[in-house]
């Protein structure tokens, strides 16, 4: 493995880089979308629901079925990397909109009560106080959103693109496991070091989750 | 595109080893057998773990490990390893299904309230008792979900297993792909996520069913003014 | 001043919480409103800062009516106190407290200074400033819940059951504190309660609830107390009455006998500084016994009635400012005076 690793390095790097956009790209583009989406999912409680179904359906669509189809959808080439950016990020949306509703929905209600209260009109008050205490969920679902998504990027080389997936069909069609486990290990090493950056940043972001509860 | 007749219109389509009922039958059973596998192997070690609460750890971070396996890789390396058939296709199934169903298993059962636990001990229940009368009922909704997602993810893989020989819906895919017969690969792509999709719901309506409606509120008329925790009431006082 | 003028509610499903309520808040004193559960006091309550919207009618707070004006600028004009405090787990003690002043716009430097300045005021040490609510107990974020009011500085100040939810040493303790910050501030405060002894404790005047926010009684502790306006306002101030009445009265004008008079077989034993320590007798267990409390010319007859009650002597002991024992009142002399005292009333 360490020697295919020393002879392929360029072929390895390319298909790394490759990875990292197409995979967290549609992570961005996800969430940014899932912000708005999931608001109103709960400003308007009768759009819960709805919301709940649409992504559920759409989160069900197994991925290889989605790259293929998008093409007719959105007029791209079949062996386009926008196919898998567009599919990754209904992945991500359908299943941030969803954790930023249920987010906000897990706020305590007497809270928002209490900023109502104090005199807090309603953007304000999502923006200072709902957001904030619905970031631990929401990043939880960032976490899962970005480690899917670096795990399907792969499937993606069964159309042509899948950054570290090529590795995967080289190694595949030439029964050589090698570029199998350098991909397989750099893509397990992508999603924890992902995963770390991400948990990282939630205990900066959250400090009072962790504030220890001494009563004094 | 080739053809001018849509594939799932073409009749010769839908009969044959190659036809569309042979490989959803196909698709559904390798579904069914690797849920089966994974539940033989995660629900007896979660619910261990779930129940005693020892080896949590493992539980926790089993689902994270598991989601960052990356699929088709993981069945590439166990073909390559073990030559083409069914087998190796069955173990990295295995493999990609344990975890969650593991984790939720695990999850459910900590979330179970702590109080009705106790007063099932304090009732005489034994250890096997409590967790089979109790504590399984109360996180059945939990772990429905869990086994929900991880047959959402078999059928997903299968479809992907296609690609290193297994028969399945992914066949179309596949196969399309290599010649270019783009309705062929539609065709399959239209079935597989209605399949998803399907075994989705009817999953969600047994998450709903088979749960007690005592503790998904199904069908109870609610009851009672809300309790202090949930905040002031405007229609109280 | 907080008016009430016709003021009534009803809620889409029909139920009428409020039914044309008229009822006046004095200027810079505690109104309590006090009643059973669904009697619509909390509504009313709400309707003050526009939590909840009146159906019909007008409030007034100094003379504006309170529809006139754009409900988040009306509330940051307004000290809202609710049960468990609904401090913000996301901001730090200081942050929560400089709430109003922060949505107001004041800068920086000024807000975290006045509201170090309001946390010494409810007592709460300037160590706590950076800590965050889940680090503090039920009493202490319910001190900074009212901190946090008055930030702001505002002439009114609304309160929902704010000392219901902490334990009744806790509980006394802040009603105390509440009372000689209120001597200090002298607020106009509307303040909720479905416990009958805070009212009494705590109201200036209190304004009894029945069911669909009907007045039954309003009036000082006192009036409610010794001249209930019917069964209702009787039976929901319940049996205690006549002794809870007591503290209104005060000891001052109690004759007392001298230490060396107790009536008694024991006496009455002083440390040098002639302060009371305890009572030494042959009827005493052990032969004598600690002197379990005092109470001054300035205390209410509510305490020297406890304290004759619980003396093992049957007793109570006066002292004076210094501490130094003063005059002795037996019980039998203490329900003398009380039966002379109705023959005047």
């Amino acid at each position: 493995m360490i020697d295919y690793l020393g002879s392929n390095s360029d072929v390895v790097l390319a298909a790394l880089r490759q990875h990292v956009g197409l995979a967290f790209l549609p992570l961005l583009i996800g969430v940014v979308l899932a912000l708005p989406v999931g608001y109103l999912g709960v400003r308007f409680g009768w759009l819960y629901h709805p919301l709940l179904n649409a992504s559920g359906i759409v989160y069900s669509i197994p991925s290889l079925a989605l790259f293929v189809t998008l093409p007719y959808v959105l007029g791209t080439q079949v062996l386009s990397p926008v196919n898998i950016v567009v599919a990754l990020s209904l992945y991500t949306l359908a299943l941030m909109a969803r954790t930023v509703a249920d987010g906000l929905r897990s706020v305590d209600p007497s809270l928002t009560e209490a900023a109502t209260a104090m005199g807090y009109r309603r953007t304000r008050r999502l923006v200072e106080v709902e957001l904030p205490l619905a970031l631990p969920v929401v990043l939880a679902g960032v976490r899962v959103a970005a480690v899917s998504n670096i795990s399907l990027v792969s499937v993606g080389a069964l159309i042509g693109i899948g950054g570290l997936g090529a590795l995967f069909t080289r190694g595949f069609q030439l029964f050589y496991t090698a570029p199998i486990l350098v991909g397989v290990v750099l893509s397990v090493l992508l999603a924890a070091v992902t995963d770390l950056v991400i948990v990282s940043v939630q205990r900066a972001v959250t400090p009072w989750t962790r504030a220890t509860t001494r009563r004094a | 595109m080739g053809d001018d007749t849509p594939y799932l219109l073409d009749g010769s389509h839908w009969s044959g080893p190659q036809g569309i009922p042979h490989l959803v039958l196909a698709h559904l059973g390798y579904t069914g057998l690797a849920l089966l596998c994974g539940l033989v192997i995660a629900l007896p070690v979660g619910l261990y773990i779930g129940h005693t609460g020892r080896g949590s750890f493992l539980a926790i971070n089993a689902g994270n490990a598991g989601r960052s396996l990356p699929t088709l890789g993981l069945l590439m390396l166990m073909v390559t390893l073990m030559g083409l058939g069914f087998l190796p296709v069955l173990i990295a199934l295995t493999v990609l299904v344990v975890p969650p169903i593991l984790t939720t298993t695990y999850a459910g059962l900590r979330n179970v309230d702590r109080s009705a636990v106790d007063a099932a001990v304090g009732m005489g229940m034994r250890p096997w008792q409590v967790l089979w009368r109790v504590e399984v009922p109360m996180a059945l909704p939990v772990m429905l979900g869990g086994l929900r997602s991880a047959a959402l993810q078999v059928v997903a893989t299968a479809t992907v297993a296609a690609s290193v020989g297994l028969s399945g819906l992914g066949r179309l895919l596949i196969d399309g792909l290599s010649v270019n017969d783009y309705g062929r690969v539609v065709a399959g792509a239209v079935v597989v996520a209605v399949l998803a999709i399907v075994l989705d719901l009817l999953l969600g309506l047994v998450q709903r069913y088979a749960v007690s409606p005592g503790i998904s509120g199904r069908g109870l008329r609610r009851r009672g003014a809300p309790v202090a925790a949930s905040g002031p009431d405007p229609e109280l006082a | 001043m907080i008016t009430f003028e016709h003021i009534r509610k009803q809620f889409p499903d029909g139920t009428v919480a409020v039914d044309d309520l008229d009822l006046e808040l004095p200027t810079g004193k505690i109104t309590v409103f006090v009643g059973p559960s669904g009697c619509g006091k909390t509504t009313s309550l709400r309707m003050i800062n526009r939590m909840v919207e009146p159906t019909s009618g007008r409030i007034l707070v100094d003379g504006e009516d309170v529809l006139g004006k754009d409900p988040a600028v009306l509330r940051r004009g307004i000290g809202y106190v609710i049960q468990h405090a609904g401090l913000f787990p996301h901001r730090t003690i200081v942050d929560n407290v400089a709430t109003v002043p922060h949505l107001l716009g004041r800068n920086k430097t000024e807000r975290r200074r006045s509201a170090l300045e309001l946390l010494e005021r409810v007592g709460l040490p300037a160590t706590f400033a950076d800590r965050y609510p889940s680090q503090l107990s039920g009493g202490q974020q319910q001190r900074v819940g009212v901190a946090r009011a008055l930030a702001a500085d505002p002439p009114v100040m609304l309160m929902d059951e704010p000392f219901s939810a902490v334990d009744p040493v806790v509980r006394d303790q802040l009603q105390q504190e509440f009372l000689r910050l209120q001597s200090e501030l002298g607020k106009t405060i509307a303040l909720v309660t479905h416990d009958i002894d805070e009212a009494v404790k705590l109201g200036d005047t209190i304004a009894v609830f029945r069911a669909g926010g009907h007045l039954a009684q309003v009036g000082t502790p006192q009036e409610l107390l010794e001249r209930p306006a019917d069964d209702f306002v009787r039976d929901f101030v319940g049996r205690d009455r006549g002794f809870r009445g007591l503290s209104f009265e005060s000891a001052a004008g109690l004759a007392v006998r001298p230490l060396t008079d107790a009536g008694t077989a024991a006496r009455l034993v002083l440390d040098d500084g002639g302060r009371p320590v305890s009572w030494e007798g042959a009827g005493l267990t052990g032969g004598s016994a600690a002197v379990d409390g005092t109470f001054t010319a300035t205390d209410s007859l509510r305490l020297v009635t406890d304290l004759a009650l619980s003396s093992p002597v049957g007793v109570a002991v006066r002292v004076d400012g210094a501490g130094r024992a003063d005059g002795l009142v037996p019980h039998h002399d203490l329900v003398d005076h009380l039966a002379a005292r109705r023959s005047t009333a």
